[in-house]
């Protein structure tokens, strides 16, 4: 059958995929490490503050930080055994955050988890559960979840969009949780249209997982059974950044989220198909969200896979648990190729939103010094928000970055698109930050 | 510093100009068996004078030196084909202290000079030998593409069909080649007199078409020039409006080279689809002009430098479709 793929209208590009090294991995469960660091800012918003001592024994799932003040999600031991420091730990944007040091207990049982009716639950005890779960958007940005799904009431959501399009290169777990919880992401997404009151939900997966494709519309077909839910499984055409909120908002109801609104401007509400999966734990097992699943590929590291691994997990462990780096390693990468960020060492903890992590090879990146801007325009081309890359990289060498207002920069989610397809390699995403701390909103 | 994205396209500025530099290998070569070994002589001169006097003036102006990118090569060469062949190789190096020393570094370098510098080149060249570059033809061989060599620079001095063609009218040009179709067989392979690289329309439209497969261009520019050159040429290009002869126009003088390579420089023309139609509109109007009007046979050179004066504005005014700007906000 020949559907016709939806997408974005203007800009994109197609990096190499990379995603073969992973993409037929099953989702693997990581013994748990000696000891995992559990970072108090996992999310967009203040860090949590801790609510244990040290040397406080805690059990698996118990709260360890809870918002005080402002937007946050509540976070919670990933282990059972005994709080080890209170310290700071690395932070990949941050530069370094309070994080809660646990010594796991090897001997301790493991937690068990039993499934409840969710149906019988209130919509206010739904979003209950999805509060003290600490639920956050765990595709990238850690956008407090029971947020998004209590929109003010003046908003008139009609359409939930799951993001299962996983356009960044290299990243395999949303696909793999397709394939492997299909059902359970279909429910999570019940879960979220009873609390949104609203029975329409897209699901955006991109062309190139027709595996992930069949599975979730085969599970939306078993799970939705009543007249009122429609679920269904929209392919997307492979183009980065089709898995972006407002693309793929716009792939899915073809309208344009304005500059520096909302989705519910346009009444929808965007989760990460993993956030719905977490949806499902938070509700139906009373799980709160404290294991991620993360990628782990590139050519430098020697066992590339997806694993289930416990929030706080340090790099470190998970490179010796897949058999150690290899010698021509040139850069590790928290994220994606596109939008990740690079790292200096391997003492980084899994946080919520940690999707992959990276060890590439010279031959992966490119490292080419960059030079003058020939003005191809094919920044022009690849940028999705219609702005002018190359024109803020020339202000910003002239020296002249607070006058790039102009130019939109504000809109820019530094995609990365320009910088990809720029034949003079220049780092436009980087010359746009430097801009957007000078100019002027 | 290590910023995202940690991965790039393969594309790099060398291997755009040196791609775009091997397209127009096919012309040299046909212009060798068109005119003789002469042409290689100048266009041999005409790349490594762009390459040395890059190179001298990077290390004066204490730049990097950047002649590996090819963009250099690539000026000499579209330099070399906008050159009649029989002129002396003293001319090729002085338009190549113009092309590249004053009209692209002395703006600041690549990407950042405002008129295209081969065509700068030519035009000073036009200036300084203005009876060489404008005499200085040889004759096609008559007799086929593999029979005939040519070594003399004063082989044969000739006019050119454009030359011809102001002065005598198309009948004039009819007359030298027998009959219409053997006109547009001969324009078609190259078979006249003309500047070096500008005479073989096949070639140029098949280099046009791989740059358009590699999206190294879009369409909007050449299809622009050579439509707004056969329209503006119908219409008054005849002994009465709308009888001008539109294919014979296109074919001649260096409406095609222009159109293909010289005009989609990306550093003098404009990054918009519209404001490249303008562009290659105005050029194409220009050319007709200068070719009905002007003083000179041919107008294509001018057309497109007085047309790469207003790109900074062209591009000012025409910017990419926001996503969804605030309102009120700059376009």
């Amino acid at each position: 059958m020949k559907q016709t793929l939806l997408t974005f209208l203007d800009g994109g590009v197609h990096p190499e995929e990379g995603k073969d090294l992973t993409a037929h991995l099953p989702v693997e469960v990581m013994p748990t490490p000696d000891e995992v660091e559990i970072l108090l800012s996992q999310h967009f918003g203040a860090p949590c503050q801790p609510v244990v001592k040290r040397k406080t024994m805690v059990t698996e799932g118990d709260l360890i930080g809870e918002v005080t003040k402002g937007l946050g999600a509540s976070i919670h031991s990933s282990v059972t055994g005994k709080v080890k420091t209170i310290g700071s730990a690395p932070h990949p944007m941050k530069i370094s955050t309070q994080s809660v040091a646990i010594e796991t207990d090897h001997d301790a049982p493991q937690k068990e988890y039993s499934p409840c009716d969710w149906q019988a639950l209130s919509r206010e005890e739904l979003l209950a559960r999805v509060k003290n779960a600490g639920i956050v958007g765990i595709g990238g940005a850690g956008f407090p979840t029971h947020v998004k799904l209590a929109p003010p009431p003046q908003a008139k959501i009609t359409t939930l969009i799951l993001n299962g399009a996983e356009c960044e290169p290299y990243l395999t777990v949303d696909h793999r949780l397709m394939l492997e919880n299909a059902d359970k992401i279909i429910e999570g997404a019940k879960i979220i249209l009873a609390i949104l009151g609203i029975g329409e939900c897209h699901i955006g997966i991109e062309a190139n997982k027709p595996d992930a494709i069949e599975a979730m519309s085969k599970a939306a077909k078993d799970g939705c059974t009543s007249g009122d839910c429609r679920i269904s499984v929209d392919a997307l055409k492979v183009k980065y950044p089709q898995g972006s909120e407002k693309q793929l908002i716009e792939s899915i109801t073809k309208r344009r989220v304005p500059a520096f609104g909302l989705p519910m401007d346009v009444g929808a509400v965007v989760q990460n198909v993993g956030t719905a999966k977490a949806v499902f734990d938070a509700v139906v097992l009373n799980k709160p969200l404290y294991e991620k699943l993360v990628t782990i590929s590139g050519l430098g590291i020697n066992r590339p896979a997806n694993l289930s691994v416990k929030i706080g997990t340090r790099l470190k462990d998970i490179v010796a648990f897949l058999g150690g780096t290899k010698e021509n390693l040139a850069k590790v990468v928290l994220g994606g190729p596109m939008m990740g960020f690079a790292i200096p060492n391997l003492d980084f903890p899994v946080t919520k939103t940690t999707s992959g992590v990276l060890f590439l090879t010279n031959d992966e990146i490119d490292t080419t010094p960059y030079s003058q801007c020939i003005r191809c325009g094919w920044c022009l081309e690849a940028c999705p928000m219609g702005l002018s890359p190359n024109e803020v990289g020339i202000y910003v060498e002239a020296g002249r970055a607070e006058e790039t207002g102009k130019f939109g920069i504000f809109e820019c989610f530094e995609c990365g698109s320009c910088a990809f397809v720029c034949p003079a390699k220049r780092p436009l995403v980087q010359f746009i930050r430097i801009a957007k701390m000078k100019a002027k909103r | 510093m290590s910023v995202s994205p940690h991965v790039k396209s393969k594309e790099t500025v060398g291997r755009i100009m040196w791609t775009v530099s091997a397209t127009l290998v096919p012309l040299l070569i046909s212009s060798i068996f068109i005119f003789g070994f002469q042409t290689l002589v100048i266009t041999a001169v005409s790349v490594l004078s762009c390459v040395a006097v890059e190179a001298i003036s990077q290390k004066c102006l204490h730049r990097p030196v950047t002649i590996k990118d090819g963009s250099a090569v690539l000026t000499g060469l579209l330099l070399a084909y906008v050159i009649p062949p029989g002129v002396s190789i003293l001319v090729p190096v002085l338009g190549a202290v113009m092309a590249i020393y004053v009209a692209k570094h002395l703006l600041g370098g690549i990407g950042s000079n405002i008129f295209n510098p081969a065509l700068i080149g030519r035009a000073f060249l036009m200036a300084t030998f203005p009876v060489a570059m404008t005499s200085a033809w040889l004759s096609p061989s008559a007799g086929g593409f593999f029979g005939h060599v040519q070594t003399g620079v004063d082989a044969v001095s000739t006019a050119t069909p454009l030359f011809v063609l102001k002065h005598f009218g198309i009948q004039g040009v009819i007359d030298k080649f027998g009959s219409l179709p053997a006109v547009y067989n001969h324009f078609l392979m190259g078979l006249r007199p003309g500047c070096i690289g500008e005479t073989s329309a096949v070639l140029i439209i098949l280099g046009g078409l791989f740059l358009l497969y590699m999206k190294y261009i879009s369409w909007h520019i050449p299809v622009s020039v050579v439509l707004s050159v056969a329209f503006f040429t119908w219409v008054f290009g005849g002994d009465a409006y709308f009888t001008g002869n539109p294919i014979l126009a296109v074919l001649s003088g260096g409406v095609l080279l222009g159109a293909v390579f010289m005009a989609t420089d990306y550093v003098t023309a404009p990054s918009q689809p519209i404001a490249k139609l303008i562009y290659g509109t105005g050029i194409g109007a220009i050319t007709v002009l200068i070719r009905l009007k002007g003083g000179y046979p041919e107008g294509v050179c001018y057309a497109i430098l007085l047309m790469n004066a207003i790109t900074p504005t062209l591009e000012t005014h025409f910017r990419p479709r926001r996503f969804a700007p605030p309102k009120g906000a700059a376009k």
